[in-house]
């Protein structure tokens, strides 16, 4: 039964943000003559600080049972108020905000009727307040241990950091080595610095790494379990490959927290028959380009090349091929390989045929200076179509400058290749229950604020999977997901969410539809009895089941029907 | 008067998107007359963006495009280029500012139902002696022929070879005879939207009423305004494409042989646009005898003949440097005796193209129908 309620309604000014358009001290008066209400106030920051010892003061002089704040979007300071609540003795869950702000003074003009609308929204906080039953916030305990999954340089980088913090990582990784796509490359820009400089010694590190177990020539094939406390099986790849490193497979890993670092794949160029990719010699992607820079053997046919062209954007900002995204490296790909053939060919003529330049980060405008300073030619335009001419190809295309369509002969031309999703994101997205982005690439929770995080507690993206990007910003992004995922780690415990579904076993009739409806896979049927139980550590308190439910069987607690009836019919009933 | 391109456009029904346009110039490059005549599409779509065209403005070589919509197919935004032309075309045709000769060949299908203007009761003339069943008595097929198909001489006989490849198999087939009206592809290319509408209007329930379960078109052009502009209750299909099913079925057996080197051109309409490139290729290898060579330039970057669009009664504006006497060239250096061709506009192109340029002794210009038809 709960208590009778007595409860104290706080009016913001927010400044003049509300105080403006709607008559706080209309709404403060109001508020007092609603029932169960012990006190109404209003104030000109109740997010300040004597704003918030106003509702820790009166909760304890008055013995208030609840608290209602009619002030900006909960977004805002929900987490505020529930914790000056709780400081006077109130249930962080017995409190309850009204949005006068976002919802009233800042989108009305006409005093009165925000004014109304203000009171109207009171009104119903008001009435939900006093159905608010009291939840209690729990823990649970954290696997002191971490999955990394991928081991190119985010995921090799991630795994440090973590390892370095005192924490086991498990690293899987599905090839035969670690270092990813960036063990292909040759030199990196913008220093054109080798990579044979850095990168063998951060996968040594890695390997001698008393914290770290690789896994090679493996994938993980299966994922349970929730933040702090998930399970991993790992299972080879392909047959007759044997674990290079790190203990025997077969026992699931188990870990707190996850990193996804899986990478890209390679535009693949016969997807645009146009570059005839495949069938002439002459036409290359930047990433053979880059063995034979490493090789030093440039030659086409048994020919040295003496026009060299660059194509740019081929498989990036396409939408006829479902790759609307810009690859953010290409540019400075083209950049660096055509300064690096105009080292090794002094005598070639080199052309890079763009849409844009887009040399954006450090260093990246300096770098395309440089480009141009050894006598890389720029020249704007999409090439459309490449054919054979004797023993060169033609690059037909419209130098858009001039307005001129050209046949331009080359020896030998490079494609500036974007980046894809990898297919077997798709199988880790399942495992999760992951979102992607329109492009197949992860979906980070929030572009600014959660750009390592995901839509589940405990995993984070590093590098390429989400997007593409080169090697400093995922590097960058690594060691952001790593600190991230050291958070769970290091404090040991994971809050969870108290306005969680639960069922009633009574009234389940055990059909499921809630397993399915559930982004988050929290509800389960029990084997044993054939009813639903929902997982109260991966709830998010979304309501997706309790909707979903035939039975009614499912009741969200802090939306219960009754709580959200009472709501509306004060509104209604205004 | 400020005109707004998109908004004429849109109306119009296309799909031209010039808010979209990042002027990459894929368009242009890949425009198979950007180098010889004056028109740049890339161009065209900024002037409209912009406001610069703000009407009808008559240039010339707006005429020049053969609506082969390479522009179209490689566009990375969308944009559907080639159609700010046939936007551009229509506000000349409401002006009546037209080419004469475009002129007739619009009058000619208003009055006779077909472009070259003749009489409409002659367009049966090349049946002679073939019996060919009418599709108003009822047909599993109907059989569709283009204008070119049925009226000029050279393409008559692609036609006729094709009725006698069709009763070699035994199936059941029609034709509308004189009823069979131009399928207006072109119309709608040149910017006629009016005589297009109704051409789509009075031939839909034609063709419908038939009752046949699938249409089969000579040109690829038919096909492809029937296919994607009148929306038809049945399938349409090129007639290479039901070559194909008919002999994997085993109704078409070819006990003659073709020994000849062949290669093939492919038609725009026909590759580019309705990605249909397989089907001709296995009906040519398909035959006994024949060596079958391609040249460089196929499939999505096959060199367009210069045939569509309304070219057909357009001379362009360079009359030096036709794209199909490149063609012929390129066909000959194949070592190929045969230019296999699958659409009546191409047969035109080329074949005057081989004469021309003096290959006649060396390189003939056939339609694939001509091919299977001499190996019955």
């Amino acid at each position: 039964m709960l208590a009778k309620p007595r409860i104290g309604v706080y009016i913001c000014h927010c400044g003049t943000n509300i105080a403006a358009t709607v008559d706080v001290g209309a709404v403060t008066e109001f508020a007092a003559t609603l029932p169960g209400v012990a006190v109404a106030r209003n104030y000109t920051y109740m997010c300040s600080e004597p704003g918030q010892a106003l509702i820790k003061e009166d909760a304890r002089t008055l013995g208030l049972n609840r608290v209602v704040v009619a002030a900006c979007s909960p977004r805002m300071h929900e987490p505020t108020f529930r914790s000056a609540s709780q400081e006077g003795g109130v249930n962080p869950y017995q409190f309850e905000m009204a949005n006068i702000r976002e919802q009233c003074s800042w989108v009305h003009h006409d005093r009165h009727e925000a004014t109304e609308k203000a009171q109207a929204l009171v009104y119903a906080a008001v009435m939900k307040a006093a159905r608010l039953e009291p939840l209690e916030e729990r823990e649970a305990p954290v696997t002191p241990a971490a999955l990394v999954i991928g081991g190119g340089v985010a995921g090799i980088v991630a795994a440090l950091d973590i390892a370095d913090a005192g924490f086991p990582v498990y690293l899987v990784e599905q090839s035969d080595h670690l270092g990813g796509r960036v063990a292909e490359l040759n030199r990196t820009f913008p220093d054109l610095e080798p990579v044979s400089e850095w990168l063998p010694a951060l996968v040594d590190r890695v390997q001698r790494h008393p914290n770290i177990s690789v896994y090679l020539n493996s994938r993980v094939a299966g994922i349970t379990g929730f933040v702090g406390n998930f399970e991993a099986t790992v299972e080879p790849v392909g047959v007759g490959l044997a674990p290079a490193l790190g203990r025997p497979q077969g026992s699931p890993l188990q870990v707190g927290a996850i990193v996804i670092a899986t990478g890209y794949n390679v535009f693949d160029p016969r997807l645009k028959p146009e570059f005839g990719y495949g069938l002439y010699p002459q036409v290359v992607t930047t990433l053979e380009l880059e063995h034979r820079l490493a090789s030093g053997d440039l030659a086409v046919n048994g020919k040295t090349p003496k026009e060299v062209v660059f194509i740019k954007c081929v498989g990036s900002r396409d939408q006829q091929l479902g790759r609307p995204y810009c690859s953010r490296v290409c540019c400075m790909i083209s950049a660096k390989q055509a300064q690096l053939v105009r080292q090794a060919l002094p005598d070639s003529r080199v052309t890079v045929f763009y849409m844009d330049v887009r040399t954006f980060g450090k260093r990246g405008e300096e770098f395309y200076d440089e480009a141009r300073r050894v006598g890389v030619r720029y020249r704007r335009g999409n090439v459309s179509e490449i054919f054979r001419r004797g023993d060169r190809v033609v690059v037909r295309v419209e130098d858009t400058l001039l307005g001129r369509t050209l046949e331009h002969e080359a020896d030998l031309v490079v494609l500036a290749v974007g980046m894809d999703p990898r297919p077997e994101a798709t199988d880790i997205a399942a495992l999760l229950k992951l979102p992607r982005s329109a492009d197949g690439f992860f979906l980070e929770a929030h572009p600014k604020l959660r750009p390592v995080d995901t839509a589940v507690d405990g995993v984070f993206l590093a590098g390429c999977c989400q997007g593409p990007k080169d090697i400093p910003d995922t590097i960058a992004q690594a060691k952001a997901a790593a600190s991230s995922a050291l958070i769970p780690l290091m404090r040991g415990v994971v809050p969870m969410e108290a306005a969680t579904a639960i069922v009633d076993p009574e009234l389940c009739a055990g059909c499921g539809m809630c397993v399915e409806i559930c982004p988050y896979g929290a509800p389960a049927l029990d084997p044993l009895w054939g009813v639903s139980r929902v997982n109260a550590v991966l709830c998010k308190g979304c309501g997706a089941c309790a909707v979903t439910c035939p039975s009614k069987a499912i009741r969200l607690q802090h939306f219960t029907p009754d709580q959200i009836l009472a709501q509306v019919e004060a509104l209604v009933g205004w | 008067m400020l005109m707004d391109i998109q908004q004429h456009a849109r109306e119009l029904g296309l799909g031209l998107d010039l808010f979209s346009c990042i002027q990459c110039g894929k368009c242009t490059g890949g425009c198979p007359v950007s180098m010889t005549t004056a028109l740049n599409v890339r161009s065209l779509v900024y002037g409209a963006l912009i406001g610069d065209i703000a009407g009808p403005v008559h240039r010339e070589e707006l005429w020049d495009c053969t609506c082969c919509f390479t522009c179209v197919e490689r566009c990375p935004k969308d944009v559907r280029p080639a159609e700010v032309i046939i936007a551009l075309r229509s506000l000349l045709v409401e002006e009546g500012k037209v080419p004469s000769t475009i002129g007739n060949a619009l009058m000619g299908i208003f009055r006779q139902g077909n472009p070259l203007g003749y009489a409409r009761e002659d367009r049966t003339a090349w049946m002679d002696g073939l019996e060919v069943k009418p599709a108003q008595e009822g047909c599993e097929t109907l059989l569709f022929t283009c204008c070119s198909s049925a009226y000029d001489i050279r393409a008559q006989a692609a036609t006729k070879a094709l009725v006698r490849v069709l009763k070699a198999a035994g199936v059941d087939f029609g034709h509308l005879g004189t009823e069979e009206t131009c399928c207006g592809n072109e119309v709608r290319r040149l910017g006629e939207m009016g005589l297009f509408e109704m051409l789509v209007e009075e031939g839909k329930p034609l063709l419908e009423e038939v009752g046949a379960a699938q249409m089969v078109t000579t040109s690829p052009h038919c096909m492809n305004t029937f296919r994607h502009e009148y929306k038809l209750g049945m399938d349409v299909l090129h007639y290479t494409q039901w070559l194909v099913r008919l002999l994997e079925q085993g109704r078409l057996n070819l006990t003659g042989r073709v020994e000849k080197v062949v290669t093939y051109h492919d038609p725009c309409f026909l590759g580019k646009q309705n990605g249909i490139f397989d089907e001709p290729r296995e009906v040519l290898k398909a035959i006994p005898g024949v060596k079958f060579v391609e040249m460089d330039r196929i499939r999505e970057r096959s060199l367009c003949c210069e045939g569509g669009g309304g070219r057909m009664w357009f001379e362009g504006t360079n009359t030096e440097g036709r794209l199909a006497f490149q063609r012929v060239q390129e066909a000959a250096d194949t070592g190929a005796e045969i230019l296999a061709v699958a659409c009546p506009f191409c047969m035109a192109m080329l074949d005057d193209a081989v004469k021309v340029k003096g290959l006649s002794e060396r390189l003939k210009v056939m339609d694939i129908a001509e091919l299977v038809a001499m190996a019955l």
